[in-house]
Order: C-alpha cells, then sequence, then structure tokens
C-alpha cells in the first residue's frame, strides 16, 4: 500500500490535489457539524426570510425597479457585505486553526502526512465552500426576492429584459469575493492571535470607516474593491470622501493576490506552528 | 545530516525550553528498533521528548531524526510515524470509523485502500461493534482504543505511545502489550512512555529514564542496572542450607550484607561484583553438594532502578 509515495515522487501534484480534496471533504463536514455553522446560517438567512415574508405579505407598493434595486443595493452594501459576510467570515476562518487548538485536534492533522500548506489550503477552501455557497446563494435569492412582490411584469422587465440576471450574478460575485478575501484575512487572524475577535473589531472598524478615510486610505481595505464591483452605486451621505470606483479589471485580480499574500502568509506562520495546547 | 544507522531515532543535542521553563535538556540518544520506555515522574520532559520526536514541537536546539528522516520531510515522515498522544479530544461529530477514514484520506489512499485501512485498525484494537458509533460517546477505555487505531492505522514503522495504557481495563492492557510485542517483534519501533513500573519492566526492551528535562540512564534495564556501582547487586538464592550459602559469602570482600529471609528458606546477598558471586556460588554447589531451587535478582527491574536513580519523590541522585 505504497501508492500515496510512489504518486509523491512521480507526481506530486496529483497527491497534494487529493490531500486538498481530503481536507476540504474534512473541513466542510466540521463545519457543518458545529454550532458556529448556526449563527452563520441566521446571518445569511436573515435577508431571504424577512424577503420571503414580505413576498408572502404581499408588499406591492414599490414597482419600480429602479428604486428596488437601490433598496437591494442598501441591503446587500449594508448589511450583506459588511456585517453578515464579515461575522460569517470571522466566526467560520478565525476558528480554522484556533479553534482546533482550544478543542486540542490540531495534532490530527500536524501528524498526518501533509505538508502543513496543503492543511492550510484545504481549511481554507472547506470554510470557503462553507461560506461561499451559503452567502451567494442568500445574496442571489435575496436579490430575486426583492423584485417577486412587484409581479410577474416587473420581475420580466427586470430578468427578462433587464439587467436583472446579470445583476443577480454579479452580486453572487461579489459574495464570493468577500468570503475568499475577508476569509483568507480571518483565516490569517486566526493563526497570528489567541484572540482574534480583538484583530476583528479593528477590522470591522477599519471598513466601517472607511468611506470617511483619504482616497488613498480607502483603497487599503477589502470593502472598497467590493463597493467598486457593485452594479447599483450607493451615494454614502455628505460626510463620506467619494473616491472613484477602482476598475473591476483591477478589482478582482487585486482582491484575489491580496488573498493569496494573506494565505502565503498564513502558510509561512504554519510551517513553524507547533502543538502545546497547555499555553493556550 | 543522516544518522549512521538508518533503522535508528536519533537525538542530537537537543533542548526545549517553553519560554524560561525547561522541557528538556542537551537530550543525545539513539533509540534501537524494539520496545523502549520512557519512564520519569510528571514533567521529567517524556511528552516534550516524544513531541519533539514526532515533530509537534520544534526543538530550541538540537535535531531529531527517525529512520533519516525529519519532520520537514512531513509527507514521508508522517507516514513512518504513528503518534498516540495523551491528548483525549476528538474533531467533534465523528464516528470512530468516520475519524479513521478521515485522516487516511489524508495520507493520499485511494477510497479502496482507506476503507481496507480502516477496518484493519478498528479490528485490531477491538472496535468493530462501535465503529459506527459517535466519538463523543465513547467510553475512557473506547476513546484510548480508537486513538490507538489513529496511530496505528496507516502501519507506521514507528510507533509512538505516550501514556497508552490509561484508562484501559486489565483485559483491554493484556491485549494492548501483547499487541505492543507483536509489532516490536516484527522490527518495529515502540516507544511507549508509561509510570506503571512494573508494565514498563514486563515489555521493555529498553528504558530511558528522565528526570527534570534530562535522561539519567538508558538501556538494558540490566545493563543500567549493572553499572550502579555504588548500589550493590541484590540477589535471593533459595536453597536448603541458607543458613551455609550466608556463612560462606561473608567471606568474600565484595559481598556487603547477607540475610536469611523471612521464611528461612533462602538467602538475600547483596554484591558488588555479581560475576565473582556467581563463581562463588557454583564452588559451594559443588564441594558443599548444596540444594538450589533458585537463583533471582531482586532489584535489576525498572522499579529498583528506578528508585535507585531518581528516587521515590522524582529527584535525581
Amino acid at each position: 500500500m505504497n501508492s500515496p509515495v510512489n504518486s509523491l515522487k512521480a507526481r506530486p501534484w496529483d497527491l497534494w490535489f487529493r490531500q486538498i480534496l481530503a481536507v476540504t471533504k474534512f473541513e466542510a463536514r466540521k463545519n457543518f457539524a458545529g454550532r458556529r455553522w448556526v449563527g452563520t446560517l441566521l446571518l445569511a438567512g436573515g435577508p431571504v426570510f424577512l424577503l420571503t415574508v414580505r413576498v408572502l405579505l404581499g408588499d406591492t407598493e414599490t414597482e419600480d425597479v429602479g428604486t428596488l434595486g437601490i433598496i437591494f443595493a442598501s441591503i446587500f452594501q449594508s448589511y450583506i457585505l459588511r456585517l453578515a459576510i464579515f461575522f460569517g467570515c470571522v466566526a467560520v476562518f478565525t476558528q480554522l486553526f484556533r479553534g482546533e487548538v482550544l478543542e486540542k485536534t490540531l495534532h490530527y492533522y500536524l501528524l498526518a502526512p501533509v505538508r502543513r500548506e496543503i492543511i492550510m489550503t484545504g481549511k481554507y477552501l472547506g470554510g470557503l465552500l462553507n461560506v461561499s455557497v451559503l452567502f451567494v446563494l442568500s445574496t442571489v435569492a435575496s436579490y430575486v426576492l426583492m423584485f417577486v412582490p412587484s409581479g410577474s411584469r416587473v420581475m420580466e422587465a427586470q430578468f427578462v429584459n433587464g439587467p436583472g440576471v446579470g445583476y443577480a450574478l454579479t452580486y453572487g460575485a461579489i459574495a464570493f469575493l468577500a468570503c475568499s478575501g475577508y476569509g483568507a484575512v480571518f483565516l490569517l487572524m486566526g493563526i497570528l492571535f489567541r484572540n482574534p475577535i480583538v484583530p476583528a473589531v479593528l477590522i470591522l472598524g477599519w471598513e466601517s470607516l472607511n468611506i470617511f478615510l483619504p482616497a488613498t486610505l480607502q483603497k487599503i481595505s477589502v470593502i472598497h474593491y467590493l463597493q467598486s464591483l457593485s452594479p447599483v452605486p450607493l451615494p454614502f451621505g455628505p460626510l463620506a470622501v467619494i473616491t472613484d470606483p477602482t476598475s473591476p479589471w483591477i478589482s478582482v485580480p487585486g482582491m484575489l493576490l491580496m488573498t493569496l499574500l494573506v494565505l502565503t502568509a498564513a502558510a509561512v506562520k504554519m510551517r513553524r506552528a507547533e502543538v502545546s495546547y497547555a499555553a493556550d | 545530516m543522516t544518522m549512521e544507522n538508518d533503522r535508528t531515532i536519533g537525538f542530537s543535542n537537543i533542548s526545549k525550553f517553553y519560554g524560561e521553563v525547561l522541557g528538556v535538556n542537551k537530550i543525545n540518544l539513539m533509540v534501537q528498533p524494539g520496545i523502549t520506555s520512557l519512564v520519569g515522574p510528571n514533567g521529567s520532559g517524556k511528552t516534550t521528548l516524544m513531541n519533539l520526536m514526532s515533530g509537534l514541537l520544534q526543538p530550541t536546539q538540537g535535531w531529531v531524526e527517525v529512520h533519516g528522516l525529519t519532520p520537514a520531510s512531513p509527507e514521508e515522515f508522517y507516514r513512518l510515524i504513528g503518534y498516540c498522544t495523551q491528548f483525549d479530544n476528538f474533531p467533534k461529530g465523528l464516528t470512530g470509523y468516520d475519524l479513521l477514514s478521515a485522516l487516511l484520506g489524508l495520507h493520499g489512499h485511494s477510497a479502496k485502500e482507506t476503507k481496507d485501512l480502516t477496518w484493519n485498525a478498528i479490528e485490531q484494537v477491538g472496535l468493530v461493534d462501535d465503529a459506527h458509533r459517535r466519538v463523543a460517546a465513547y467510553s475512557k477505555g473506547m476513546r484510548q482504543r480508537i486513538k490507538l487505531a489513529t496511530a496505528i492505522a496507516h502501519r507506521p514503522a514507528v510507533l509512538v505511545l505516550d501514556e497508552p495504557l490509561n484508562g484501559l481495563d486489565p483485559m483491554a492492557r493484556a491485549e494492548f502489550i501483547a499487541l505492543f510485542q507483536d509489532l516490536a517483534a516484527e522490527g518495529f519501533h515502540v516507544i511507549v512512555s508509561s509510570h506503571i513500573l512494573h508494565e514498563v519492566d514486563m515489555i521493555s526492551d529498553q528504558v530511558v529514564m528522565m528526570s527534570h528535562g534530562y535522561v539519567v540512564a538508558e538501556g538494558k534495564i540490566q545493563g543500567v542496572r549493572h553499572e550502579m556501582d555504588e548500589h550493590p547487586i541484590s540477589i535471593m538464592v533459595r536453597c536448603d542450607r541458607p543458613a551455609l550459602v550466608a556463612r560462606k559469602v561473608f567471606a568474600c570482600d565484595h559481598v556487603v550484607e547477607a540475610s536469611i529471609s523471612d521464611d528461612g528458606k533462602g538467602v538475600v546477598v547483596r554484591t558488588r561484583n555479581v560475576d565473582e558471586f556467581y563463581l562463588m556460588l557454583n564452588r559451594v554447589v559443588l564441594e558443599d553438594e548444596l540444594n538450589v531451587e533458585g537463583v533471582t535478582p531482586t532489584d535489576e527491574d525498572v522499579h529498583s532502578v528506578y528508585n535507585y536513580l531518581v528516587g521515590a519523590n522524582g529527584h535525581a541522585s
């Protein structure tokens, strides 16, 4: 039974791919089984639940697709991006390593014949799978539910003859990018800090006050790039510092590059990680 | 650096400090195949040494190699080593089968190989009937069994077991000891830490005695005992005329004490030169037609050596 060893020598990428898949599967399963998942589910399900109630109550007051689009953009930027995805990622990603240390189970991974970079990648992907499926689906569902009470005419105008499908997919893609960006950041926080909640609160403060910062500082944040991708721009009030949105050709690769850099930093830290639960 | 013999485990000048607290200090050790027991009181550094060996801890200085490999090559190193830690924790929500299968999946085996190895390990530790129960519902003994299964499932050549018999009933202890002995007989390294000295005595090919982060003795227990010149070796001779033996041995310079046993059917002799004593005993048997029932060293066991070296309070002498 030395097939993995032979595979390692002949085609290491093949083995690494199988190991990443195994870690991802294991993590996704553990995440679903954990209590933390309930909070994330509530955060993601909140808008879907409320908009479903609105559908059931038959709220048809607003029929203007432009107004509905702006209302959804407000919900998306103020709640889904800044709160739901942010805290969902805090709950899941900070615990990928920190939770294992607190539960004294990290040694099972570290005693497996797997590179620590692979463990980290698999864990990240497992968390990303859980969180992104939830938030992307919830975002797209919320967008569609926003227009349902206004009737078939509005739905047709928005989704058959209008930009609705493209917008829904764009919001879904932004939600995915948000999960990947915040996920990487909070995974690193979970490795670097014993109590990752403190840096998470600081990051929340930075991301929330972002719109009041000078243009250059605004660009040192995840939210700036995510907002730039939003199909419906929003005004942020008289105190906000107006900054030109960054082009999607920079925002998307920039977010992915930032994610990669943060994950690389996490991998470097992981290589020197020790299991000394007593000290934690 | 590679060890001279690729089948050894070598510690070279290895030290580990937790901040200013000493874990182990300047340990040089070469462990041969067979069962090696780490013996020492709590805080003596046994678990630290095992964690260093398995790469869970990084040494402050020095290095450790297992069969010429280090944890820096995890894909090969961790196929070689199986570690049953002292941590009694498991990922939540999993059954015993799920846990083993998920961990074996990390090795990169195919689904069929993973399934075969999982059941094989479950059978070895006697958990077949409980394999599909959640680990959270396992008893202490069952948790110990599944932990052992995680260590042996991938058939490692080096098995590191930190207090593996804790929480097991006497039947299970005997089963596990037999399993360790089988593995050692097949040429595996089995490294066990235990504070139950009579069990260590029963199973060990060699012992490593630790105190306050230092190795105070290592090797085969008889060898260690014979090197302790300051403690004369005690031998019980059971025979038909113990008083005669006592009288004869008193004349020898190397004998420091001879006393008739409580039942009057033997004599306990303490000597500084075991070889001389046996020669003398042979002479007595031949010349005086002594009937000898048995000759047994009484302090060549781990317990005695441990007490001489470390003392009952855990302080090295």
